[in-house]
């Protein structure tokens, strides 16, 4: 718990302090990285807390993303368009989950997956609305001023994505040290037994769902203004999956698991752009490889060198012990 | 009204492409509980292989057989042995993470590795017109439905007739009764694996033609699987047959009434409203879990 704590200060501090010394391109990247671990903190609360599985993410994410910018181009403010995207994800995460988690959790699976597609294709085909496939241009609207200061600045607009992050995590991190938080983890584990101590498996795995879904939205709002040209593309299938795949890479339940998941996820094609066509095969090819060898994320790896460890001395222990005894071991 | 029948047929043609998809998805998920999300590339790589077979100069039927027999070795014992049977004891998400890497490796290697672009096929039926009643039906349409429905039907008779296909449905129901009753359970389990792959070759031979063999071809082709699975009820394997005739069926008729742009959308439509109002599936029985 203290080393956690640690980490978490340590990587904070790098994050005030390197940023001006990066050049523009760099601190894009940070920027789009962030977006990404509010993002798939969400998916993280569904996925690994609640054991859901959420394949659409991106939607709610497309869903943020548009609703600001739509709103910008009427003329309303972000500090009223980001709350609006949160809650209305929030709602339209509640409608989605209900129907499918009445039945099977994988069922949510395939229930996300078509949603994500249906959203996309709204978002493609309604050009009246969306700007269709060819997109609706924000950067003349600006981006939002906060307390007077502007956050015109890739600068500032990372410090204000930074801030925003660090202040929903420790939302997260105190919704699951709440009760709520230990009935998220009890439905993981074993929803039954926890249906038995009267935990309502629907309406926490519904919560979990929605609230999920709230942060991808949120997500949403903040990419609109970092890239401040929204189009359908980044919000389609492929997306979502991309974005399960790195809540799952970094570690399903884990609190910083998004964190790693996300940076993998994000700074893998830079750093594969010289395979260019070869890039997707080696990342899928890497996720089925992971996933035999660390089913459970690559945060797991601490955990299993000390297990493996406590194993070794536990039965050099117990051979210790027959000695002792006299029995041969 | 002719254009409404017309509109039924081919839909039920490409119905009929959707069931074979979603029967094999529906064994692999009772026998294994393997989910298995590269469905639709399983269906895309027998299809580029025979395509391959083809520029090499071997007859359609030859480069068919070669690949049944490859597509039972790779993506049957290989995908067996090499992803299921370590993933499956630690639960569903390890084998959905780890068939979704699959996917979007099988996907991405042959646009890396074949092409890019989209490839014509050679269809296996002659490009002939039927005129029943005012109703143009392409003879593709009516011999894909056949042939499909002679699969489904006859993975149902085997299943239901002979002594192995009980014995591979009494694993899918209770695997440690037929453990304990004899039955070589890791067989059976690759026979159902082993099926799979022969009907997503069937699938890929009837559906390329019309479709054209490209990359992405899978993508939506699984995802209808899904869902047509579902719908039907994923516990009955006539429910795939059921679940893929009105996904084709709903989907022809909604892009010509309603919007060729969310064809798409309409298994999922059809998804929500099934689960909302039916859970099991139309013709799937309710399941009770164990506590």
């Amino acid at each position: 718990m203290n080393r956690t704590i640690l980490f978490g200060i340590l990587g904070l501090a790098l994050l005030l302090a390197v940023p001006p010394f990066l050049k523009n391109y760099g601190i894009y990247l940070i920027s789009y990285w962030l977006v990404f671990v509010i993002a798939t903190m969400g998916l993280n609360l569904t996925v690994g807390y609640a054991g859901q599985k959420s394949l659409g993410h991106a939607a709610f994410f497309g869903l943020g993303a548009y609703t600001v910018a739509i709103l910008a181009k009427a003329g309303i403010s972000f500090w009223l368009g980001l709350p609006l995207a949160a809650v209305g994800c929030f709602i339209i995460g509640l409608g989605l989950g209900f129907p499918a988690l009445r039945v099977q959790t994988i069922y949510l699976a395939f229930a996300t997956l078509g949603f994500n597609t249906a959203v996309w294709l709204v978002m493609r085909n309604e050009e009246w609305l969306t700007g269709g496939t060819f997109g609706m241009d924000i950067s003349a609207y600006g981006r939002p001023g906060l307390f007077g200061l502007s956050l015109e600045k890739n600068l500032a607009y990372y410090y204000f994505v930074l801030g925003a992050t660090v202040v929903l995590s420790g939302l997260l991190w105190a919704l699951l040290r709440s009760p709520w938080g230990k009935a998220f983890t009890a439905l993981r584990d074993n929803p039954i037994r926890a249906e038995s101590l009267g935990i309502s498996v629907q309406s926490y795995t519904l919560l979990a769902f929605a609230i999920g879904a709230a942060y991808a939205g949120i997500a949403g709002a903040l990419f609109a203004h970092l890239v401040q040209f929204i189009e359908p593309a980044p919000f389609a299938v492929g997306t979502s999956i991309m974005m399960y795949l790195m809540v799952v890479v970094g570690g399903t339940g884990y609190f910083f698991g998004p964190v790693l998941g996300a940076a993998v996820g994000v700074l893998l094609p830079e750093w594969l752009r010289f395979a260019q066509a070869w890039y997707l095969f080696v990342f899928g090819s890497l996720v089925v490889v992971l996933m035999l060898w660390l089913p459970d994320g690559l945060l797991s790896i601490p955990d299993r060198l000390k297990a493996r460890r406590q194993a070794r001395e536990a039965s050099a222990a117990r051979a210790n012990a027959a000695r002792a005894v006299g029995v041969q071991s | 009204m002719t254009d409404f029948l017309q509109l039924f047929f081919s839909g039920l043609a490409t119905g009929g492409i959707y069931a074979l998809a979603a029967l094999g998805f529906t064994l692999l998920w009772q026998a294994s509980g393997t989910i298995n999300f590269a469905q639709g590339e399983f269906v895309m790589l027998p299809a580029f292989m025979m395509l391959a077979f083809l520029t090499m100069g071997l007859p359609l039927w030859a480069g068919f057989i070669i690949t049944c027999a490859v597509a039972v070795v790779v993506l049957g014992w290989g995908f067996k042995r090499g992803i299921a049977d370590p993933l499956l004891r630690f639960g569903m998400m390890p084998i959905v993470v780890a068939t979704i890497g699959l996917a979007i490796a099988m996907r991405n290697g042959v646009r890396a590795g074949y092409s890019a672009e989209a490839h014509s096929f050679p269809s296996l039926f002659a490009d002939k017109l039927f005129n029943i009643a005012g109703v143009t039906i392409t003879l593709a349409d009516v011999g894909t439905l056949v042939a499909a429905l002679i699969l489904v039907v006859g993975t149902q008779a085997f299943l239901a007739k002979t002594v192995t296909g009980r014995a591979m449905q009494a694993v899918a129901q209770n695997t440690d009764s037929a453990t304990v009753l004899g039955i070589n359970v890791p067989r059976m389990i690759f026979y159902t694996f082993a099926i799979n792959a022969l009907l997503a070759c069937a699938a890929a031979l009837l559906v390329t033609p019309a479709y054209l063999a490209k990359f992405d071809m899978g993508e939506p082709l699984g995802m209808k699987a899904f869902f047509a699975a579902i719908i039907g009820g994923f516990n009955n394997s006539r429910g795939a047959l059921l679940g893929g005739l009105i996904v084709g069926v709903c989907e022809n008729l909604a892009s010509a009434y309603i919007s060729p742009a969310y064809k798409d959308a309409v298994a999922l439509v059809i998804f929500m409203l099934v689960i909302l109002f039916k859970p099991q599936g139309l013709l799937g029985k309710a399941v009770e879990r164990k506590v």
